[in-house]
């Protein structure tokens, strides 16, 4: 083709020197801003497996709290921060995954394209840069202020709520968005009611982006602070009642010992309690991941 | 007979409404539960109990169609909607889970507005006790029959430091997404994306620990360097106690919002159209090239609102500010270096979050928690307009 077209075959020339060194230089740059992004990652999960990893094997660790436990003493562990954290993200889980889940039906299902669900969808916006802090406030000034409950981990759990819920609505909504019309027209074409048709149809479908959200909401509200620190007082012993007002979790522990001296035993109680912490967080995005890997609906 | 009791808590039973001599194979379907979404939750484990082949004409009738009343029997060949009569289907349900949905929708508004009706109710009293301009003061005097605080002093350090943040975090964050979206093969940049998102998933009190005992001490050679070169600017001044600076909770604030930055910027680098990028390189353009000409013109207005996202992050992060940064002495002169310690919103409510024993004192970190919610979501609507916008014109 090029013989008939042009006298001379086609010569590609290579760019010339100051394009090829840009060229390169780019290249060189985002090579580096990857390995910088990488390299705190690591740097952070070393510290933390280095500096902790090894109480984690011993099973006091799992099975004793800190009561009567002082930096200065051996021992102990962090079955009273785990009880805590669990209880009061899974008390969170209880609330935050109906509202959410249902939200998300109103938005896609019932509101779909209407003046409603944008208003929702906006306040779901700001709920989701809503600070963990200004959360913890609003569920102060409501349950202790006005109503007079004392702090309690309960109203932990009702803050988390807030914070949990926009990461649950939207993964619901962006799956429930991902099921086919077609699917929702068969069901009705069988003469299937709308309720029947979304929560037998519509929900077993988008089923994996929706607990994809719930674990990762779950990661986010256990390694959430301050919430802690306005809500609830932190206890050194075992609690499992959510309406008392002191109760363990993982990142008061860690609050609380931040600033021992790192010859005392309590240092490296503080960095177990992290490793512990962080080890619930992965594996929970881990799970996350598993469960969009061998899910039937995918984006695109 | 599992069959009939799989229909337990099922729609009525409507024995007499079988049709007469009517196999239920003659109409072409088959009847399983696995396929009829209309069975009851009650039957959940017999939802898989492979019964394709049992044709009980009373049990398949139930299954066909609870809300239908046949009125007359079709005889094989006839079509189905002649015979059938559709009636009286049930709108209850149907009531019921739309007022449901229709309530968690109202809920959350409801709640999103409580926030700023509730702590506005509580901070008003303090502010209108307040000695001192609420806007310009530095004291924070809460406690006693004088109020005197404002924000000036804590506005400062929030916005110092989460700015700093994210023009550390914007640039790298920037050069991550291309990385991922331009130049790795989709083998390898699927692994690498889920590094940086378990980057967002570190709890931010294992950031502050972490920022506290490994970073600051490591970055400490490097601010001594830059107070030392740059320190006749006021903004890099050095300090007098240059443990817990805003300089090493900035760091720290970046790398916490890089992964956000990274996962916006990398899905809106994403969306380019390949039209634009072969159109580049057809013209003979080198990757570069193709980024500067086609993929950052398409992706600014989302980098920018994934910044701005990130600086409302950064903002409004609290414990891991709290941790590091150092508090200043009541009644210690304003400097702006960042190598000085201070106190943010965030890191001022939960430094005192014990100390809430007065509804004015209250009222008072209430009133700091307001504004910082305040500016949070101006940054976000910003974030959120910046990139409706850009949509509508890409």
């Amino acid at each position: 083709m090029s013989d008939a077209t042009t006298t001379q075959p086609l010569s590609f020339r290579r760019p010339s020197g100051p394009r090829t060194i840009k060229n390169t230089l780019a290249a060189v740059y985002v090579g580096v801003a990857t390995v910088l992004t990488i390299v705190p990652l690591a740097w952070v999960l070393y510290s933390v497996v280095a500096k902790g990893a090894r109480l984690l094997l011993t099973s006091s660790w799992w099975l004793q709290s800190q009561r009567g436990i002082t930096p200065r003493r051996e021992g102990g562990g962090a079955y009273h921060a785990i009880v805590g954290t669990l209880e009061m993200a899974l008390i969170c889980m209880l609330i935050a995954v109906p509202l959410g889940i249902l939200g998300a039906i109103f938005l896609i299902e019932y509101a779909r394209g209407t003046k409603v669900a944008r208003a929702v969808s906006f306040t779901v916006d700001i709920l989701s840069g809503i600070p963990s802090i200004v959360a913890a406030l609003f569920i102060y000034a409501l349950f202790i202020t006005i109503f007079g409950f004392g702090r309690s981990a309960i109203a932990v759990s009702f803050a988390l709520v807030l914070l949990m819920l926009p990461t649950v609505l939207r993964s619901t909504e962006e799956m429930l968005k991902l099921v086919p019309d077609s699917l929702r027209e068969a069901s009705y074409a069988l003469g299937v009611p709308k309720w029947k048709t979304i929560l037998r149809v519509v929900i077993p479908t988008a089923f994996s982006g929706i607990a994809t959200g719930v674990v990762l909401g779950l990661a986010r509200v256990m390694g959430e602070t301050a919430p802690l620190l306005i809500l609830v007082s932190y206890a050194v012993g075992i609690n499992f009642s959510p309406t008392a007002d002191t109760m363990g979790a993982l990142p008061t522990m860690i609050n609380n010992g931040r600033d021992q001296a790192p010859q005392l035993p309590g240092y490296e109680r503080v960095w177990a309690a992290a490793c512990t912490l962080i080890f619930i967080v992965m594996a929970l995005n881990l799970l996350a991941r598993a469960i969009v890997r061998f899910s039937k609906l995918k984006e695109k | 007979m599992t069959d009939t009791e799989s229909n337990v808590g099922a729609a009525p039973v409507r024995t007499g409404e079988v049709p007469d001599g009517r196999s239920p194979s003659s109409d072409g379907y088959v009847h399983s539960p696995a396929e009829d979404p209309t069975m009851s939750p009650v039957t959940e484990e017999t939802v898989h109990h492979p019964h394709t082949h049992t044709p009980v004409p009373v049990v398949t009738a139930h299954h066909l169609a609870p809300d239908i009343t046949r009125t007359a029997a079709p005889s094989p060949g006839t079509p189905v909607g002649r015979g059938v009569k559709l009636a009286k289907i049930s709108h209850t349900g149907d009531r019921v889970f739309r007022g449901l949905a229709s309530s968690s929708g109202l809920i959350i508004v409801l709640l999103v507005g409580f926030v700023g009706i509730f702590l506005l109710a509580l901070a008003l009293p303090s502010l209108l006790a307040d000695q001192d301009n609420f806007l310009t003061s530095r004291n924070w005097i809460v406690s006693g029959e004088q109020l005197r605080f404002g924000i000036a002093g804590l506005f400062w350090t929030t916005v110092l430091s989460s700015v700093l943040a994210m023009v550390m975090a914007v640039p790298v964050a920037v050069g991550v997404a291309l990385c991922l979206t331009q130049y790795l093969h989709r083998r390898t940049s699927g692994p690498v994306s889920f590094v940086v998102d378990l980057l967002a998933a570190v709890p931010s009190i294992i950031f502050g620990l972490w920022g506290l005992i490994v970073l600051g001490p490591f970055l400490a050679p490097a601010a001594e360097w830059l107070a030392d070169k740059l320190g006749w600017i006021p903004l890099f001044s050095r300090s007098v106690d240059p443990k817990g600076s805003v300089f090493v909770a900035s760091v720290v604030l970046a790398i916490m919002i890089l992964p956000i930055v990274t996962a916006i910027s990398r899905d809106v680098f994403a969306q380019t159209p390949r039209d634009h990028i072969e159109a580049a390189l057809a013209l003979g353009a080198t990757r570069w090239e193709v980024i500067r000409t086609a993929v950052l013109p398409h992706g600014r207005s989302g980098v920018i609102s994934a910044s701005m996202l990130g600086l409302g992050r950064a903002l409004g992060e609290t414990i891991a500010v709290m941790i590091i940064l150092t508090q200043p002495a009541p009644g210690s002169p304003f400097t702006p270096s960042i190598f000085a310690g201070g106190e943010t919103f965030a890191s001022k409510i939960a430094n005192n979050a014990q100390e809430f024993d007065t509804p004015s004192k209250t009222g008072a970190f209430i009133a700091s928690g307001l504004v910082l919610f305040v500016v949070t979501f101006v940054v976000n609507a910003v974030a959120r307009i910046i990139a409706e916008r850009g949509q509508a014109t890409s």
